[in-house]
């Protein structure tokens, strides 16, 4: 799937994401299932959780004992392919990158999309930041439904009709 | 087609240079090139084919295609897409392979 | 004639990472770039970059090249700039003939780094020279250098990477991106990228091709169809989409024409992108005292470009008695860099190629 549509099929995914028990703090996940010769998350890690190793074109694996879900590899993913998510309660909430025009604000509530691009769910925009050091990827910080955790990765901005 | 806003690009106000095209007064901005200044005005012939007179427009921005080669300033064969706009160049549509100095 | 002890052709990653890495080796040079700025086409890459620290990861291309560009301005005495000036001759007796405008000029060397690039390929469909059809390099040049958009509604030819950044970079200045098409059966550069773009929406179909382009004066639509196995187009699969412009990206050519004009021995590596010279482990040619970098000697990312560059740098200045004072050090870790850079799947054409052009055995 991954290799002809773009899209990783939903045990991809999970390989990538820890229990639920484990997510009830932060963490990141880590959506690069290729072997590409990139190591930033790793090296921009404050608390050394991304192992990349020697040879670059490993692909990264998180440890979640260390990982706080801070948030830092998440602007420094050249790929955008990073993401944090905590569960609460029956939501999740999830800090994802963003480049596009116009920026949510928050308060707002905007499409959950899935990796297919289709709109699954509602998004409630909780934070977005943008400081200098995160170089123009925006951090956007959004409250989904909990059942959309292996399915949300992006949002949409609602049209107006 | 000028982009008003984006998400990474910082976009400054740019010098407006006013130029000739084919006769008529126009203008595009400071950092523009040449084909970048035409294709702005919605200007997509830049040049066209020798012999069956095809139109061709902007290709690879970086002088190596020659589709977008024009007159300027009376020198033919000008790549456009490489050379920085100017106040008050005179760009034309080039008609034939291009004879060194004929227009001059 | 004026005499140089070093001539680098290209201002780009290569050419600029050679010159710095040379000036730190005490020998002067000189620039010679056609374009009418420095930074070749990292001036456009509005994305951050892969590979690690040393080429500038996570950095954005347009600041990598603001960073090259600087650090060669550092050396303002040791290296000499020349923009809108392009090579056009090469001769055994080195030297090399430049335009400058309308002036044309002799210059001699004691050695001379080729770091010329690249150019898109282009592709045979009917129609394929109407205005607004572009390679989708040039449209990155002109949506993120010049601010300008190449039409509203897009059709990308080619999923390599080139394609794939494009095409959202496209989205993000706000271009609708219909389709990216890609005749191969799987995807052709990084899933990241991919993915990246079907979250937003945009359909990838690979097995298609372009068939035709329609339009007058410039293009209006597009014909894209099903390819069989041994890519011809299925009958009855045609689509026909309205579009106002058609990005081409199928990959890119070695500008090695100097090189062929000067008699260096070329080969034809279809895993480097096409005639390249051959060259030793030292990015020597087949001729003393010129060199290559960057992807006049085999297409690759800009990342490796950077890291060829330094390498050459350092060693035509070794050639020339000018040895860099941390050579050894430096001479393994550009080694090692490159080695990392390709050590993956997506750098074995580069490795398999390099092989075959040298004639070792795979």
């Amino acid at each position: 799937m991954l290799k002809t549509t773009g899209v990783a099929d939903k045990e991809l995914v999970l390989t990538r994401f820890p229990s639920n028990e484990t997510l009830v703090k932060p963490k990141a996940i880590t959506e690069c299932y290729e072997a590409i010769p990139c190591n930033p998350c790793s090296t921009s890690c404050p608390f050394d959780a991304i192992y990349i190793g020697e040879d670059i074109n490993t692909p990264p694996q998180v440890d979640f004992e260390k990982c706080t879900g801070c948030g830092i590899c998440v602007y420094n993913c050249p790929g955008l392919a990073i993401f944090t998510v905590q569960t609460i309660e029956d939501q999740a909430r999830f800090k994802i990158p963003y480049e596009l025009l116009p920026y949510p604000q928050v308060g707002e509530t905007w499409h959950g999309v899935n990796r297919a691009g289709e709109i699954v769910c509602d998004g409630f925009i909780e934070k977005v930041s943008l400081s200098d050091r995160q170089d123009k990827t925006a951090l956007i910080q959004v409250l989904i439904p909990l059942q959309y955790l292996h399915d949300f990765v992006t949002i949409r901005r609602q049209k107006d009709e | 087609m000028r982009i008003k806003e984006h998400p990474i690009l910082e976009l400054t106000e740019a010098k407006k240079l006013v130029f000739i095209y084919d006769g008529l007064e126009v203008y595009g901005f400071s950092g523009d090139t040449i084909a970048s200044a035409l294709h702005a005005l919605g200007i997509r012939k830049l040049s066209h084919s020798i012999k069956h007179k095809r139109p061709r427009g902007f290709y690879c921005a970086i002088g190596n295609c020659a589709s977008c080669n024009m007159i300027v300033d009376g020198i033919p064969n000008v790549r456009t897409c490489i050379t920085e706009l100017r106040e008050g160049m005179v760009v034309q549509t080039q008609d034939n392979k291009g004879e060194l100095y004929d227009t001059l | 004639m004026i005499h140089y002890n070093l001539i680098i052709i290209g201002g780009g990653p290569a050419g600029l990472s050679a010159a710095k890495v040379a000036a730190e080796s005490g020998l002067s040079s000189l620039i010679i770039e056609r374009d009418y700025k420095l930074g070749g086409q990292l001036v456009k890459q509005t994305h951050m970059f892969f590979g690690s620290e040393k080429q500038y990861a996570k950095t954005r291309g347009i600041n990598i090249a603001e960073i090259l560009i600087d650090d060669v301005l550092k050396y303002q005495d040791f290296i000499e700039i020349m923009v809108n000036t392009t090579a056009v001759g090469l001769y055994p007796d080195n030297v090399v003939t430049i335009l400058q405008k309308d002036r044309y000029q002799k210059l001699s060397f004691d050695s001379l780094i080729i770091a010329t690039g690249a150019s898109e390929k282009f592709l045979a469909f009917e129609n394929n020279d109407l205005p607004g059809i572009y390679g989708a390099g040039a449209v990155q040049t002109l949506m993120n250098v010049h601010g300008v958009l190449p039409g509203e509604k897009v059709v990308m030819i080619g999923s390599g990477n080139i394609g794939l950044i494009v095409s959202y970079q496209l989205i993000q200045a706000g271009v609708n991106v219909v389709k990216v098409v890609e005749a191969s059966s799987h995807i052709g550069g990084y899933k990241v990228h991919a993915s990246k773009l079907k979250r937003l929406g945009v359909d990838i179909v690979v097995n298609h091709s372009i068939k035709q382009a329609i339009g007058k004066d410039h293009l209006e639509q597009v014909v894209i169809a099903k390819l069989d196995e041994k890519w011809n187009f299925i009958e009855g699969t045609e689509e026909t989409i309205d579009v106002d412009a058609l990005c081409i990206s199928v990959g890119l050519n070695p500008l090695s024409n100097l090189l062929s004009m000067i008699g260096c021995e070329m080969k034809y590596i279809a895993a480097l992108g096409g005639l390249v010279p051959v060259i030793n482990h030292e990015h020597q040619t087949s001729l003393k005292n010129i060199y290559v970098a960057g992807d006049v000697c085999g297409v690759e990312e800009a990342s490796s470009a950077i890291v060829e560059g330094h390498l050459t740098g350092l060693i035509a200045s070794r050639d020339l008695g000018y040895q860099h004072p941390n050579y050894e050090e430096l001479h393994k870790d550009f080694n090692d860099q490159l080695r990392n850079l390709r050590s993956g799947p997506f750098g074995k054409a580069t490795i398999e190629g390099l092989k075959e052009l040298r004639g070792e055995s795979c």
